[in-house]
């Protein structure tokens, strides 16, 4: 069974379609990357799923049950979204306990005070942390508060839309080791947005190039590392990410420590 | 090579209820006509180092320095007037977000008038071919009708074209780019970097470029400044960057995944290494 499947999705803002006919399988356990430039349609796909896109059309399925237009508790148990900023994200006004706590008392969870000590543990966050406001976490904490509060219904199925570009580049390694870590100890499936190729080399099995509200290839990222993509497109995205310049300088100087 | 602007034992302070709080903290440096980088992290105190040269920093900010030599100006002790004739026309600066640093009631063709007009008196006729010629010089394709389009209408790419065009057309000696394309998608950023970088080089102008991205500042600068904690803590040439040898700018070079990524984890920097962090 795939964790996601996606058929023939075509998502509207009132009269303008912003994505054609996306067709995406993405297997349990698997990190399956979305990558392309503003308005592509990227961010779109995962608002579709998540619920927050709701004119659309065709199929979307979450672990075999397929996902209604509306509002649904039994998705948003299998399936949750962490957001690009973590500083629009978190409610101001809202202990980090009160954040994690909350989506517990919707899905009528007890033993609320044990899960969110295990949660902060599990996301890296001291227990000092637990009642203190947003304001009071730098960036990198932040996000990991948002990770938490998406993880609190044990979710199989993580949307992850950019959650490392606001971020500082040592704060967004710290983040990133963190979303690979979690993924191996709870075989969490991740969907990522980004434009940061280098991003998905690390985190991602599998990207599929967007363009225009169309998928213009799949390929594993074995490919991306060996810069072998096939499309014209994927090539002229990966030329201008430009990180291959610097890399094997780096590697030949970090090795002769 | 004269250098355009010396900077000794630079500081910017804040006072804040628990004592003033350095933000910059004793940083020297000398631009020619050159492509210097600084990167640092939030808070590395190196858009303060930027503004302190345009004298931007608001009070209760407090700058103070041992030198800051703009060619035969001492920029210490000039008035906020003669600042003004300096601002702009001599040095001036590309701000972060075109969204916001636009004039949204005003046309683009008028804005990029209006930069040139405040320093020079010239003819109507004259003014607007300078407009054009220099939104051309962009690569705009048309630009007679984006001259006629207001901000909202152009998308982030162009209108941070547009931003370059108005802190350019008076001819500056030395421009001083503020994370100039971090608003913009990776494709854009590209083409707005090679356009500064060409009209740089050509008009042989100084750049300063300030950017968290060690892998942008490589490309396009001649010599990078690290910055953390408000001093410089490595200065090196662009191509040598790799070769860092500063703790903190190694651990940034290796947090940064690769587009050939195969490590299992990213080392994560060790904050305490270095004195605070």
């Amino acid at each position: 069974m795939n964790a996601l499947d996606l058929a023939g999705l075509d998502v509207f803002y009132r009269e303008t379609q912003v994505t054609y006919g996306i067709d995406l399988a993405i297997a349990e356990g698997e990190s399956f990357a979305l990558v392309g430039e503003s308005g592509s349609g990227k961010s779109t796909v995962l608002k579709a799923i998540a619920g927050l896109a709701p004119q659309w059309r065709g199929r979307i399925a979450v672990l075999g049950q397929e996902r209604s237009h509306g509002i649904d508790r039994g998705f948003a148990r299998r399936c949750q979204m962490v957001f690009q900023d973590p500083y629009g994200s978190l409610h101001p006004r809202k202990t980090v306990d009160a954040t994690l706590s909350e989506p517990l008392a919707i899905h009528r969870i007890g033993d609320a005070d044990r899960r969110v000590t295990q949660m902060l543990d599990a996301v890296g966050l001291d227990p000092r942390f637990r009642f203190r406001f947003p304001h009071q976490l730098s960036g990198g904490q932040r996000q990991r508060v948002a990770i938490a509060r998406a993880l609190m219904l044990e979710p199989k199925i993580l949307l992850l839309d950019e959650p490392t570009s606001a971020l500082d580049v040592s704060v967004q390694a710290e983040i990133l080791n963190l979303l690979k870590r979690l993924r191996r100890e709870q075989g969490l499936t991740y969907l990522l947005v980004t434009h940061n190729l280098p991003v998905v080399s690390f985190l991602c099995d599998r990207l599929a190039v967007m363009r225009g509200g169309r998928i213009l290839e799949v390929a594993d990222a074995g490919r991306l590392r060996a810069g072998t993509l096939e499309h014209s497109y994927s090539r002229d995205l990966l030329a201008t990410s430009g990180s291959h310049a610097l890399a094997p300088a780096l590697e030949t100087s970090l090795d002769a420590d | 090579m004269a250098a355009l602007l010396e900077v000794e034992n630079l500081r910017v302070t804040f006072p804040t209820p628990r004592g003033p709080v350095d933000v910059v903290r004793g940083i020297s440096f000398s631009l020619g006509r050159e492509r210097l980088g600084i990167v640092g992290e939030s808070g590395s105190g190196k858009s303060m180092t930027g503004r302190s040269i345009l004298k931007l920093v608001r009070p209760p900010g407090r700058v103070t320095a041992d030198r800051l030599q703009f060619g035969t100006t001492d920029l210490l002790r000039v008035t906020e007037r003669q600042m003004r004739t300096i601002r702009g026309a001599r040095i001036s600066m590309v701000m972060q977000d075109p969204k916001f640093s636009l004039n949204p009631v005003m046309t683009i063709g008028a804005q990029i008038a209006e930069a040139l007009r405040t320093h020079q008196k010239l003819p109507r006729r004259t003014l607007r071919e300078r407009v054009l010629a220099m939104l051309e010089s962009v690569r705009i394709s048309e630009p007679e009708r984006v001259a006629a389009l207001y901000p909202h209408e152009v998308s982030g790419g162009m209108g941070q074209r547009v931003m370059i065009a108005m802190m350019l057309i008076p001819e500056p000696e030395i421009l001083i780019a503020d994370e100039p394309t971090s608003a913009l998608d990776v494709s854009v950023q590209a083409q707005v970097l090679d356009i500064i970088d060409d009209l740089v080089s050509r008009k042989g102008m100084g750049l300063i470029l300030i950017s968290h991205d060690l892998n942008l500042v490589a490309e396009y600068c001649d010599r990078i400044l690290v910055m953390h904690g408000g001093q410089v803590v490595e200065s090196c040439a662009a191509r040598d960057l790799a070769k860092a040898s500063h703790p903190y700018t190694r651990g940034l070079l290796a947090a940064m995944p690769r587009i050939d990524e195969t490590r299992e984890m990213l080392p994560v920097l060790d904050r305490g290494a270095w004195g605070q962090a």
